[in-house]
């Protein structure tokens, strides 16, 4: 094992990290912007709203994101007349841009669906009383629904975002120099095969577990009430102790 | 540039047999990308055909081996040569130092300059400064490559994993400029349709420093008994005309060593 | 209809490939989550602590990086470890060997969790009546454990099936010849990439809706005669 090779690559590595992280940070900030108003559509009376969005939530969660970044990058050569003439090639041309908007849209799916699953978890108690207090339409959900739907869905959506970002290294696939596309550059000339791909995968490891930290502290401060509390908690019962929501 | 090594390969595997003192004939497995035409394609029927193909053959012939072919992706072309999936590479393998010290090379089998492409009439000025910020298109893990980011530092290199990739976006707009082998070029790209639209640009590429002293044929380190039965059996072909034969079959002009084009 | 131009033959022998890649795979994931749940829920902290790194590392490395670093990286490694025992040794990992046993590692970590959420929500009280009746922990997996964990462990086993099959399309980065391989070159020889990737993912569509149906079947099988809510 040549260690020297990693230090001389580390430079190069982390710029490539620098790059993986920049996509992530933008599909996340976007998808999630997305992903709000899709599971509320999603959850509508109107199957309008809804049928689109399940179609559109269905196909972007049941087929490979390989798949889609194909689709998009070199889909779009196939359209290119026609994207020229509307003006839109100068964005498909860029390989950051067909990176970028498939991964929102991917992340946007799964996000929707996750929210989705939260919105129904709130107690209906909760919902009810808030009815019975005259909230409704936009209040509801603004005072009610979503804020608990927020720390119902915290775990799942701080493992969507860690998934998010270990996806990216699919987009070294269409000429991106992101963290695993610099590995890859690198291995193919110093053929350090091991060095490189291991300190490549402790980078991830590190971010990765940086993610998790963060989404935890996040919900550890979102549960104060929920946690226990000296003497006034174990006077209620056991069963106040018990920390509910989705794992 | 790459070189076809199978070639090499037949002749150290005929080396080998000799010194077993027996009349069998001795196996070599030939490593080969099958993505560069003309050098090694594969064709609709999934054969493998093109001059390295040829050239192996012919080796592998005048060195009496039994010689088999395998298919590997370009990046890993050497690992798998050390890994022993195979005893040999004639895939248009550039001999450079940085690959010497990994693995051995015959001596050259060909040796051809590298170019540019791009669109007609587009006018670059082909030169460090001029390409500043241009994208140029370029396979992964090719002398070209390295060739580019040591001589173009400022241009942004676009790798792909095939050549064949590097064209399509050569041919989508996405990138400005391509450099590979201009024999590779221009005959598995500017005379396809898809290329109709482009041409050679600039000077022929051909420093020893990077594009080495031409393709080789890749063998594993210490077997000196392969690489002199190869290299043997490359004199031969020479001398008797079956290199000249299958040069004529694919190219208007000689292949082996013609410097700057 | 979507026009294959006569390529639709490559679609279906990626299929089949992807499919016996998933199977394959799956097949992996299950040994090494059953091993890793059990490292888990072992008393020894050794194994403990050999798991918890397995789930650990798995999670935190992307795929197709482990996947780059097991095709490209195990032959060498192999050779050289076989070459300081000094035996001349010939290690061909071909892409269908290198592809599915790093998914079924990778997956077989997401299998791990699930198979110790499984054994843990297997009733207490069952353990307890097996030990009173002198069971061993190998007649106690096998009489008791086993045949219930499927129960608790179906939900998220087709979970990690369905997000292992999609993960198969990574496997042609090392030129395996599935789904995703053919569809791109077939696009490549008729200059129809979207046509062919449309088609290879409504076929990966196709899939999931199977694995879904599949799924509630082998769920209603594992509950028969439990009454659910």
């Amino acid at each position: 094992m040549d260690s020297a090779i990693i230090w001389r690559s580390l430079p190069q590595l982390f710029e490539g990290a620098l790059l993986t992280v920049e996509i992530t940070a933008l599909s996340v900030a976007i998808g999630l912007a997305l992903a709000v108003p899709l599971a509320l559509m999603r959850v509508a009376r109107n199957p309008l709203l809804r049928w689109p969005v399940y179609a559109y939530i269905f196909y972007f969660r049941g087929t490979p994101l390989l798949v889609q970044i194909f689709l998009v990058y070199y889909g779009s050569g196939q359209f290119r007349d026609a994207l020229e003439a509307a003006g839109l090639w100068v964005f498909f041309r860029e390989a950051y841009f067909c990176a970028v908007l498939t991964l929102t849209l991917n992340t946007a799916a799964y996000t929707a669906e996750i929210l989705r699953g939260a919105i129904q978890a709130v107690p209906h108690g909760e919902i009810e009383a808030a009815r019975a207090c005259g909230m409704s339409g936009a209040l509801l959900y603004r005072r009610i629904i979503l804020p608990k739907a927020w720390r119902l869905a915290l775990p799942a959506y701080g493992n969507e975002v860690v998934f998010l970002f270990q996806a990216t290294s699919l987009v070294s696939i269409i000429t991106l120099m992101d963290l695993t596309g610099v590995a890859r550059v690198i291995v193919a000339r110093s053929f350090a095969v091991y060095e490189i791909y291991i300190a490549a995968g402790l980078i991830y490891l590190a971010v990765t577990y940086g993610i998790l930290w963060v989404f935890g502290r996040v919900e550890f401060r979102l549960s104060g009430h929920l946690r226990e509390r000296p003497a006034a908690d174990a006077a209620r019962g056991p069963a106040a102790t018990a920390l509910p929501g989705l794992r | 540039m790459k070189k076809l090594s199978s070639l090499v390969m037949a002749a150290a595997a005929l080396a080998f047999a000799a010194g077993t003192a027996s009349a069998e004939m001795k196996k070599v497995r030939i490593g080969t990308e099958g993505a560069y035409p003309p050098f090694n394609s594969i064709d609709p029927d999934g054969k493998l055909v093109g001059f390295d193909i040829d050239i192996a053959n012919a080796l592998c012939a005048a060195a009496k081996f039994e010689c088999e072919f395998v298919v590997q992706d370009w990046d890993g072309m050497i690992p798998g040569l050390i890994a022993k999936k195979y005893d040999a590479v004639v895939a248009s393998m550039s001999i450079t130092e940085e690959r010497k010290q990994k693995v051995d090379f015959t001596g050259k089998y060909y040796n051809t300059p590298a170019k540019f492409v791009a669109k007609k009439g587009a006018g670059f000025d082909i030169s460090a400064e001029g390409l500043a910020g241009k994208k140029v298109a370029v396979q992964r893990a090719t002398i070209h490559e390295n060739f580019l980011r040591d001589n173009f530092p400022k241009v942004e290199l676009k790798v792909y994993a095939t050549q064949d990739e590097a064209n399509a976006d050569l041919v989508a707009g996405r990138v400005d400029l391509g450099m590979a082998d201009s024999v590779a070029l221009l005959e598995g790209f500017l005379k396809t349709p898809e290329g109709a639209d482009f041409e050679f640009v600039g000077p022929g590429y051909s420093e020893p420093k990077w594009h080495g002293d031409g393709a080789g044929i890749a063998i594993r380190k210490g077997e000196d008994d392969l690489r002199e039965a190869l290299n043997k059996a490359i004199d031969q072909i020479r001398a008797d005309g079956t290199y000249a034969k299958i040069n004529a079959k694919y190219f208007d002009f000689d292949v082996f060593g013609t410097p700057g084009m | 209809m979507i026009d294959l131009k006569g390529y639709g033959w490559m679609l279906w022998g990626g299929v089949q490939v992807t499919i016996l890649v998933g199977l394959s795979a799956m097949a992996m994931a299950l040994l090494f989550g059953l091993i890793g749940a059990w490292g888990k829920l072992s008393k020894s902290r050794a194994a403990r602590a050999a798991a918890n790194t397995y789930t650990t590392v798995i999670r935190g490395v992307p795929e197709l990086v482990l996947i780059l670093l097991v095709y490209y990286g195990t032959p060498t490694l192999i050779q050289n470890a076989m070459e300081g025992l000094g035996t001349d040794v010939i290690v061909d990992i071909n892409p269908f060997l290198a592809g599915f046993l790093t998914l079924g590692f990778i997956y077989g970590a997401f299998a791990t969790e699930v198979f110790r959420g499984a054994f843990l929500a297997i009733p207490k009280g069952q353990i307890e009546a097996a030990r009173a009746c002198g069971m061993d922990r190998g007649l106690l997996l096998r009489r008791i454990l086993l045949p219930q964990v499927w129960r608790f462990a179906l939900p998220g086993l087709g979970n990690v099936w369905m997000v292992m099959v999609k993960a198969t399309a990574l496997i042609s980065v090392i030129q395996l010849p599935e789904l995703m391989r053919n569809a791109d070159i077939a696009a490549r020889a008729v200059r129809l990439p979207f046509t062919f990737f449309f088609a290879a993912s409504l076929i990966y569509l196709g899939i999931t809706v199977v694995s879904m149906w599949g799924q509630q079947r082998a769920e209603a099988w594992a509950n028969r005669g439990v009454r659910r809510a």
